[in-house]
């Protein structure tokens, strides 16, 4: 009894740690968009406060007021929608057809191919490659090219993508497609009608995975979009940041939720409808 | 139950059409799996192996932002690989670099993922939706925007967490640069290893579980002999990826920029600061492929783990 309350008082106090932990860096987030003048101390915007008093702010909507008026907030909110979105499905597409061929199939080499993909894919999509897709972008025309932008996206996000997904067809049954094969119907249709719905979840998973990455990607765009009137929101906070030298708490902090709002969702209403989660993991 | 479900590695001897109809359960064949692939291989061809290729190439020359080896980049062979192995800037970054993967993803993200997951793992309900879905907004957040928040938590004057302590003034990013950035990563990226481990408990059979629970075994036993032998191969999944993303991740710059006096500098910001800043772009490559060559070693130790446990 005595080690089952113990292990009970464990159990919150260790749940409890983690909590503050993750919730402690948002609070600014939350609060410092509504309070006049934020800096970088967390206080509750209230109506009326910041008079003396602390641990309080007084309460405003100005913020947002600026970032409305700030010529390239907004659009560069549709530009990051633009490019997540057209990332996320050309990557969702592309390596569940993959995916599913190679989870079926067994080609030559697949795992090795599998892995060196993956390695490189981690290390290309990083700083380390900035000089030959800058080059490459150049030469094939691309350099403010929002299709060429998600077209680069997408090359590096395709190997983990595909890795994800083939583990999640991997532990899907095939019974579903044999039976469907036994009353004639053709590998495409056996893939759209049988193959995608038991796959969902990971087809969700991957594509919010592939949009959050898109979202919050700055040296791509950074270096490929030069046209201020591209540039999607990751860009355009770093302009912020920098403004004058000095960070520009107001428009920051409240740009910085704008920003962070949409995926917010996009995860809430995913995981809502089809299960955020690794069906089965990853496996071998 | 990972090995029931996936297909049987051909076992010798086996007839060869009844193992291709186990496992080509859709009837694709060759012809229409190479088609199913080909997009994707062609997207990755160009815009990943060629740039990779072109990297190579690259750190065999003297190719600069500026100047006259902008123009004409001379070919030195491996004169820009043995500049860096000289160089020890380029080993104390390397050291950081596996103190920062050792501490953030391998101790940070697989033990608090790994405890988060166990901790929850027969829970439904609220408590459980909000601590994942905390765990996984740091992870989904744009990085611009937490980065910012961390600078903002950090900050020596009026940061939460100096307000929490009661020690205003203390330079976190300034006297404890790495701590910070290895505490900052380890809750940036905590999520994907909770979802995979929350996966992989599911796969443990309650059964097994059961049975090691009315022998008398202990919780840590428990772990021990039951559940680490089921997840073993999740482990060492998991760990090559992070250790992958960890190994090049360029957001400890967003954070302290590589310093104070390089104290920060891990290889992603190192090579970003011979390459983009001083303009170096032959060195920088030359870097580059010393960082492939290292993950490569990475990857192949994991590997070699995955394959003995089987």
């Amino acid at each position: 009894m005595i080690r089952f309350v113990l292990g009970r008082i464990g159990f919150y106090a260790l749940v409890a740690v983690v909590l503050a932990f993750f919730t402690l860096p948002l609070l600014w987030l939350v609060t410092a968009p509504f309070t006049a003048d934020p800096t970088y101390e967390v206080r509750v915007p209230l109506p009326g406060g910041g008079r003396g008093d602390g641990g309080t702010a007084a309460f405003t909507w100005d913020n947002f007021r600026a970032v409305l008026e700030h010529p390239y907030a907004l659009p560069s909110l549709y530009n990051s929608v633009l490019l997540s979105a057209g990332t996320a499905a050309l990557v969702v597409l592309l390596a569940a057809l993959a995916a599913y061929a190679l989870s079926r199939v067994r080609l030559p080499g697949r795992d090795a191919l599998l892995y060196v993909l993956l390695l490189l894919s981690s290390i290309i999509t990083g700083t380390a490659a900035i000089v030959p897709l800058f080059q490459l972008a150049v030469e094939l025309d691309l350099i403010d090219s929002r299709l060429g932008l998600v077209l680069i996206l997408t090359g590096g996000l395709l190997p983990a993508a595909i890795f994800m997904l083939k583990d999640f067809m991997d532990s899907t049954p095939k019974s579903y497609e044999e039976s469907a094969r036994v009353f004639g119907a053709s590998p495409l249709q056996i893939v759209r009608h049988v193959v995608v719905p038991l796959v969902r979840p990971g087809l969700a998973t991957i594509a919010v995975w592939a949009v959050a990455n898109v979202w919050g990607n700055f040296l791509m765009p950074y270096l490929l979009l030069s046209d201020v009137e591209k540039q999607p929101a990751a860009v355009i906070t770093y302009t912020l940041y920098t403004e004058g030298g000095q960070a520009n708490l107001r428009l920051l902090s409240t740009f910085g939720l704008l920003y962070s709002v949409p995926v917010v969702l996009m995860y809430l209403f995913v995981s809502k409808k089809y299960g955020f989660r690794f069906h089965g993991g990853i496996k071998r | 139950m990972a090995q029931a479900t996936s297909p049987p590695d051909a076992a010798p001897g086996e007839d060869a059409r009844a193992r291709r109809h186990s496992t080509d359960a859709a009837g694709l064949g060759r012809v229409r799996a190479a088609l199913f692939t080909a997009p994707a291989l062609a997207l990755i061809a160009v815009f990943l192996v060629f740039p990779a290729l072109w990297v190579l190439y690259l750190g065999l020359t003297t190719y600069r932002l500026t100047g006259a080896d902008a123009a004409e980049p001379q070919f030195v062979g491996l004169d820009n690989f043995v500049e860096a192995l000289w160089d020890p800037a380029f080993w104390d970054s390397t050291w950081l670099t596996v103190e920062f993967v050792l501490g953030s993803a391998v101790v940070g993200q697989v033990g608090l993922g790994f405890t988060i997951a166990w901790l929850l793992r027969d829970r439904r309900g609220p408590l459980k939706r909000l601590v994942e879905g905390l765990v996984i907004l740091a992870w989904i957040l744009p990085s611009a925007v937490v980065s910012f928040l961390w600078v903002a938590l950090l900050d020596r004057d009026s940061g939460t967490l100096n307000a929490l302590l009661g020690i205003p003034g203390f330079p976190w990013l300034l006297d404890h640069p790495m701590l910070s950035i290895v505490v900052f990563n380890t809750w940036r990226g905590t999520a994907f290893s909770m979802m995979l481990y929350g996966a992989a408990l599911g796969n443990v059979p309650p059964s097994h579980l059961e049975s090691a629970r009315l022998a008398g075994a202990t919780g840590w036993q428990q772990l021990r002999d039951v559940v680490f032998p089921h997840i073993k191969g999740h482990v060492l999944t998991n760990l090559l990826l992070i250790s992958l993303w960890t190994f090049n991740d360029f957001t400890p710059f967003m954070l302290t920029a590589g310093g104070p006096d390089g104290r920060s500098e891990v290889l992603a910001v190192h090579v970003y600061k011979v390459a983009v800043q001083s303009g170096e772009l032959g060195y920088g490559a030359a870097l580059s492929t010393i960082i492939l060559l290292i993950n490569l070693v990475v990857a192949v130790f994991y590997l070699r783990l995955l394959r003995s446990k089987r």
